[in-house]
């Protein structure tokens, strides 16, 4: 019963794919052998110090030269990544499927939504922190009562959070304000930060220009910390894990642990999103956390390759801005404008079964698994070369 | 392990079994297919519990044992297949069997600190040393799926070895391994024994006859012998098992030479 794996891959075949195609794109290595020359500072703090440098540096730039519009769709998309971000840690590294991540965010952001109903609220940072926190509470709960369940049994339990948790706030809607939900007062952008955008480009610094940024920012810090743990000793085991849990045990692993904390660092950003999402939309609301909430981010890690954050990012972005553009395209067409918006969803479901059959590694993890073949073939070269030469 | 039984609904799969594993011994568990073997060493792993018996390890009783308490007691065990990560390379599926001399934790992961980079990079040397210790240094940066058989079985020893376990267990080490393959395991199992005991299930009689200091012989859930390998050799209960009753050499002969119709 524990020796389930069976020699299966023939003897000395030369590629190097991994076997496992879905989730190829979380496949990078933690820990590379020594003797691989690399521009890359050797501290992983410094290397994703670097790249935080850059994405702040590129989000800075992108806000700025575009109009309010897509800034609004950009901190649309900050939200997305967020929690995609963190959905992508729970599926692509630990190998667990939540239906439930709409639900999560939807603590964040009822969290968020009464925290800023205070007269007197408290500091945005701090009412996106107790947002995040109580979301990770009760995802922890939940991968308590689910650390047991795998794959469709974990779908389905998720699924009932996903179908029970926004039928919460329309039974307290003293509280939560029931089907209406709570509308958000999104707070004023603080003085620094007008003179920080007049300072660099001169625009107008309103409030979608300052929600958008404040979206920016806890992506950026979330990826940073996300990123952090996938490339650790954490993400390795999460990893093992996933891929032989017996074999994991016998190392020493307790699997319902690392399983409770795959899901609740999970939940955590999905927290974060949440409560950026109100932020954003101005309203807390049962209809904003569906079902459909749910599977649109576990869609968009697919596409973007499972348990790759550039990908969830990549996916996040075509959720976003795929259907304006469809529409747009279909308007251009001569379709009006009722036609136009029903072609976005057909195109989203074309674009998924297209990336389905021909890259089922996602995005990322098509191009990984891309690269591998090619340094396979070329090592094979090499070989072949000097054995004969 | 004493008077250990199990039993898997009404099928009673071993009965009544004891052994010891000596400090520095290389213990063999041998016996013919469906004899127990595995399920004796699931036993030991905490994967399927006793019915009856007690299982002791450094004079401590071991109650309501779990796997993942294992390599924390200093216990390594190998998988009859090889159970390696698919989707981790080499060297990060050694580095998992060296999970328990990780130090640093959650939060010195998520902040990236430093102690968390220097955690890594003796878990990063230690697996490398393992690599090197059985020869497979060179593929540290594959993945397992790609490698031949026998590397893959090396690999997953590096793993169970990287632990630095007091004790070892072996299923079926040798499975799939050529002659010579299996004569360079042997070796590796008698080197070890300077730092670990070992109990070892196998198949192969002439590994197990060589690098065994004492055997214990099951069939069909009841222990037969036990004792060094001459001893089990000379035993005709053994010889029994294996070749069925009464071997009457003269007679197989004179079957095999008149064409043996009924085989």
């Amino acid at each position: 019963m524990s020796d389930s794996q069976t020699p299966t891959s023939a003897a000395g075949a030369a590629t190097e794919e991994a076997p496992v195609e879905a989730t190829a794109a979380a496949n990078a290595p933690s820990a590379q052998a020594a003797g691989g020359r690399s521009f890359l500072p050797k501290s992983t703090l410094l290397r994703h110090l670097v790249v935080v440098l850059l994405a702040i540096v590129a989000a800075v730039v992108i806000l700025e030269i575009t109009d309010p519009f897509t800034n609004s769709q950009l901190a649309q998309l900050s939200y997305y990544a967020i929690a995609a971000g963190g959905l992508t840690v729970l599926t692509g590294l630990n190998g667990q499927v939540s239906l439930g991540h709409g639900a999560l965010m939807a603590v964040g952001a009822y969290t968020t939504a009464l925290f800023l109903q205070a007269d007197e609220p408290v500091p945005l940072p701090l009412i996106l922190l107790v947002s995040t926190l109580v979301a990770t509470v009760v995802g922890a709960l939940v991968g308590v009562a689910a650390a047991r369940l795998h794959g469709p049994y974990l779908a389905g339990a998720t699924l009932a959070l996903a179908v029970g948790l926004p039928g919460l706030a329309i039974y307290f809607h003293d509280i939560f304000g029931g089907e209406q939900g709570m509308r958000v007062r999104a707070p004023q952008p603080p003085d620094a930060f007008k003179d920080f955008i007049s300072f660099v480009s001169g625009n107008s610094a309103t409030g979608t220009k300052w929600l958008a940024y404040v979206g920016a920012i806890c992506l950026v810090i979330t990826y940073f910390l996300l990123a952090n743990l996938v490339r650790s000793r954490i993400g390795r085991t999460w990893r093992a894990v996933r891929d032989q849990d017996v074999a994991a045990e016998l190392a020493g692993i307790n699997l319902g642990t690392w399983r409770v904390l795959a899901f609740t660092v999970s939940a955590a950003a999905a927290g974060l999103a949440g409560g950026v999402l109100a932020l954003v939309i101005r309203l807390a609301a049962p209809s904003g956390f569906t079902l459909v909430l749910s599977l649109s981010l576990l869609t968009a890690i697919v596409l973007g390759g499972l348990g790759s954050l550039l990908g969830a990012l990549l996916g996040s972005a075509l959720l976003v801005f795929l259907p304006p553009f469809v529409t747009d395209l279909g308007a251009d067409f001569g379709l009006d404008n009722t036609e136009a918006a029903q072609l976005a969803p057909f195109v989203y479901g074309v674009v998924l079964i297209v990336a389905m059959i021909f890259a089922p590694a996602g995005f990322v993890g098509t191009v990984r698994l891309r690269w591998l073949t090619y340094r396979a073939k070329q090592r094979a070269a090499a070989a072949r070369s000097s054995s004969g030469g | 392990m004493t008077g250990i039984s199990v039993s898997f609904g009404g099928v009673a799969a071993l009965s009544d079994v004891s052994l010891t594993v000596e400090p520095g011994q290389v213990h063999g568990l041998i016996g013919p297919n469906g004899a127990g073997k595995t399920t004796l060493f699931n036993v030991a792993c905490g994967l399927v519990r006793p019915s009856a018996g007690r299982i002791v390890w450094r004079d401590q009783e071991l109650r309501r044992l779990k796997p993942s308490q294992l390599s924390g007691l200093g216990i390594s065990r190998t998988l009859q297949g090889v159970g390696l990560f698919a989707g981790l390379t080499v060297l990060e599926n050694v580095m998992i069997g060296a999970h328990r001399h990780a130090k640093a934790g959650f939060f010195s992961a998520l902040l990236a600190l430093p102690t968390a980079d220097k955690d890594d990079r003796l878990l990063r040397e230690r697996a490398q040393q393992a690599l090197v210790e059985l020869g497979a240094e060179s593929y540290a940066d594959r993945y397992p799926g790609s490698l031949p058989y026998p590397v893959q079985k090396r690999v997953a020893l590096a793993r169970a070895l990287v632990a630095e376990p007091d004790l070892l267990l072996l299923d079926e080490p040798a499975s799939g391994l050529s002659e010579d393959e299996m004569h360079e395991l042997g070796e590796l199992i008698r080197a070890v024994t300077t730092r670990m005991s070992v109990l070892l299930v196998e198949h192969h009689m002439d590994l197990v006859m060589r690098v065994c200091d004492r055997i214990t012989v099951l069939d069909s859930g009841q222990q037969i012998a036990a004792g060094t390998p001459a001893e089990v050799q000379a035993n005709p209960a053994v010889t029994e098992a294996y070749l069925g009753d009464d071997v009457d050499v003269e007679a197989d002969a004179a079957e095999l030479a008149s064409g043996g119709s009924n085989a």
